[in-house]
């Protein structure tokens, strides 16, 4: 059906596709038209820190930046120094350069709490607050958090402080939930549904409509049978008192949706060398594009490379083969190192093993040169884990490719731990700044 | 042994894979398992290579002794409908609730209600008999939400039945709950050797605790083999690099000499090792970690060519090693 389902691997590296164009994030930060910076992708790409390092960096560029964390893991938090997050950005300490970071982790609670107490009476507002429908609503019933991050990024950009906002998404159930369900409630609480719930005989006043009333107080005896009689009292408490208020939910998610789709608008997809992850990313590419909202390119997170992938994981494999297969101790240059005996030819092209005899005893545990043996058979094994690893990633990114050319990318090396601190962040950062991975500088010639 | 796994774990450890090679491991010697999906993903279609799965109990697999596993997408849309006929009869009603946009308003918007639909159609299965009162399952496996939201996912029926006080709705989350809460169901956390996935299952588990939920297994997935250990990397800082480029050259691959091919590879090489040598020492701290969790503890390899098919199968067939099964 879709390119990749396909799950043969290509045939060979020489079918390999054109590289995809490189996503190069400076000018993107550094533009002062780019307002707003939406990472997107399925959860555990790095998506939170992706957000986080970006911020960083366009912040000791020179920029005035806060970044929306949606559920940050408490190290990544703790990095940026707000492990007491409440709902309001905090300034980063110890950011270099000329410009602000601030950050902040979204209480999907609270911002929904600060909507009601912004727009009723101290009275409705208590109303509103203590009715146990709107409780178990604003504690995040499916699509909440994804309607409270849209309404606080609409709230951030409206109090013009910062010139660069980084947004994170939510670990929702699918990367496109963001997108879809602040419309989603929004349309409910402004709709008919909502409307027939709590004033059926309205809808009902003119005389045409006769028929349809029947039918909707059939519907709504239904839902209180169905759902309880007390419950949809609730919910029709809630409304009524939400209605008066402030209308028009749905025009608020309306202005944030346009929000997105506005120039000065970039979305990064964050996705890991990974089949799902990718899918994913590829179903994002296109949803955006569908939407008609600006997609600026892809972030891989945790791509392997290596210094030495001259060397196929068949050669190591096999060349380790060899060194754990010498069993005779080596008679070979033990002075000076002139005569050279068993190094082979300095060609890649000759897989000759040197010549093994069958063992004359065990073998010494203290021979150093034995240990070097196994040790580097142990080194080769690690880098053929390493290129199988690499031609996997290239495969799946392929697939990406084939299916999306247009799309940019930025390519960042995996790291071996987990971020801790500023310095893992700008690490970070400029590794996505380098759009490729980064890897460590050939050795010198220095012993 | 729980009759409901559910399966649950952090985005990318994988769950979906672990989930689907437990239904497999389960389904030995003539057993019969059930895997639900309830997130609309396709992720199981996906990994058996078989087209989008419907609204229906459908086998997919045949575990070998003559097992079987079936697998079913829970459509929440599907599964109200299903309901209010199964209760009310609604036939052409409920296409009128569909028009007025009740059906997703309960669906997707409902407090809770599209969870309480998901698990309720989960415990009904463990519950369902045939003829001869046999279960029609012998285990049910559920690929549940990630371990950041399993616990609501779960508990949604104890919050419904405080919210819905009286009616059908809150009869049926109490029978859920009690399918829950019991020795018939058993949690499961998916993870992985690093630090974000293990807090998150520490997390998780406390929050299952306090919940009053039955905690199963950790099941650790994508473990790499141990290509070193620790004295193999103390070896390689203590071992002079001329050493490995002999070593090298001696396997055929070039030069020992400054500038020959064998020692030009030797400092990516020991680069490599580098690498390794943190990742060993976090996958050490993180696994010491788990093991204070106090829970049985499982391991599945990293499949060096990528998930399919036949790794499922590996997956499954090392787990029923393990003994999970």
């Amino acid at each position: 059906m879709s390119p990749d389902q396909d799950r043969h691997p290509r045939p060979s590296p020489a079918h390999r596709l054109s590289p995809a164009p490189r996503l190069d994030l400076d000018p993107l930060i550094d533009d002062p038209k780019t307002r707003i910076v939406v990472c997107c992708g399925s959860g555990g790409v790095g998506k939170t820190t992706t957000a986080a390092a970006l911020g960083l960096r366009a912040a000791e560029r020179g920029r005035k930046v806060v970044v929306l964390t949606i559920d940050p893991a408490r190290r990544l938090a703790q990095s940026m120094g707000i492990d007491s997050l409440d709902n309001t950005p905090r300034r980063v300490k110890d950011v270099e350069g000329e410009g602000e970071l601030h950050a902040m982790m979204l209480d999907m609670k609270r911002t929904f709490d600060e909507i009601v107490e912004a727009h009723a009476d101290a009275e409705r507002a208590a109303a509103i607050l203590n009715n146990p429908f709107y409780q178990s609503l604003s504690a995040g019933f499916a699509g909440t958090q994804e309607y409270m991050a849209m309404e606080k990024l609409g709230q951030l950009r409206a109090r013009d402080e910062w010139d660069l906002i980084v947004v994170d998404t939510p670990p929702s159930r699918s990367a496109l939930d963001f997108l879809d369900a602040p419309k989603r409630l929004g349309s409910f609480l402004d709709g008919r549904l909502i409307r027939l719930l709590t004033a059926p005989a309205k809808l009902g006043g003119r005389a045409g409509m006769k028929f349809l009333n029947v039918g909707m107080s059939m519907m709504t005896g239904t839902l209180g049978k169905l759902l309880g009689g007390q419950l949809l009292k609730d919910v029709q408490t809630f409304v009524a008192a939400m209605d008066t208020t402030f209308g028009g939910f749905r025009t608020r998610a309306d202005a944030t949706y346009k929000l997105l789709q506005a120039p000065g608008t970039a979305f990064l997809v964050v996705a890991a060398p990974e089949r799902d992850a990718l899918r994913e990313a590829a179903y994002f590419v296109e949803r955006l594009a569908a939407e008609r909202m600006p997609l600026a390119g892809l972030v891989l997170n945790r791509v392997h490379g290596s210094d030495a992938d001259r060397l196929s994981a068949e050669r190591a494999l096999a060349a380790a083969e060899t060194l754990e297969n010498l069993e005779e101790p080596r008679i070979v240059d033990q002075e000076g190192g002139k005569a050279g005996l068993r190094n082979s030819p300095d060609t890649y092209g000759s897989s000759e093993a040197p010549d093994t005899s069958p063992a004359s005893g065990p073998d010494s545990p203290v021979d150093p040169e034995r240990t070097a043996d196994l040790l580097t058979a142990g080194l080769l094994r690690l880098h053929a884990d390493r290129m199988h690893l690499l031609s996997r990633e290239q495969r799946t990114r392929d697939r990406f490719t084939a299916r999306h050319p247009e799309v940019a990318v930025a390519e960042v090396a995996a790291l071996p731990g987990d971020v801790h601190d500023l310095a893992g962040l700008r690490d970070i950062g400029n590794r996505l700044a380098a759009g490729r991975p980064e890897l460590p500088e050939p050795g010198t010639d220095a012993g | 042994m729980s009759r409901l796994q559910v399966v649950s774990g952090k985005g990318g450890t994988g769950k979906t894979t672990v989930a689907a090679a437990l239904a497999l491991a389960l389904a030995t010697e003539g057993k019969r398992t059930l895997l639900v999906e309830v997130e609309g993903r396709q992720g199981i279609a996906q990994l058996f290579e078989t087209e989008a799965l419907p609204y229906e109990e459908r086998k997919i697999a045949v575990a070998p002794g003559g097992g079987e596993v079936y697998a079913l997408a829970i459509d929440p849309e599907l599964a109200l409908l299903d309901y209010l006929q199964m209760f009310y009869k609604l036939g052409g009603a409920g296409r009128a609730l569909k028009k007025l946009g009740a059906i997703d308003f309960a669906t997707t918007i409902a407090p809770g209600l599209r969870d309480v639909l998901l698990t309720g159609k989960a415990c009904e299965a463990v519950r369902r008999k045939d003829k001869s009162g046999r279960f029609a399952y012998d285990y049910v496996v559920m690929d549940a939400p990630p371990t950041g939201r399993v616990t609501r996912f779960l508990n949604v029926n104890d919050e419904v039945a405080g919210l819905a006080k009286i009616g059908p709705i809150h009869n049926q989350a109490q029978a859920v709950m009690r399918v829950l809460k019991s020795k018939e169901t058993a949690v499961h956390l998916v993870t992985l050797l690093e630090e974000m996935p293990v807090q998150e299952t520490a997390d998780g588990i406390a929050e299952l605790r306090a919940a009053r939920l039955p905690v199963g297994r950790i099941i650790v997935n994508m473990v790499r083999p141990e290509v070193l250990d620790g004295e193999d990397l103390e070896l390689v800082r203590s071992t002079p690099r001329s050493a490995v480029a002999k070593a090298l050259s001696s396997a055929g691959l070039g030069g020992a000499r400054r500038g020959g091919n064998a020692e030009k590879l030797v400092d990516p090489l020991v680069q490599q090792a580098e690498e390794y040598a943190v990742r060993y020492e976090l996958e050490h701290e993180q696994r010491s970690v788990l093991g204070d969790l106090g829970l049985p503890l499982h391991e599945l390899p990293l499949l060096s060519e990528g998930m399919d098919l036949a790794g499922l199968y590996e997956l499954a067939t090392e787990l029923r090693k393990q003994e999970i099964s």
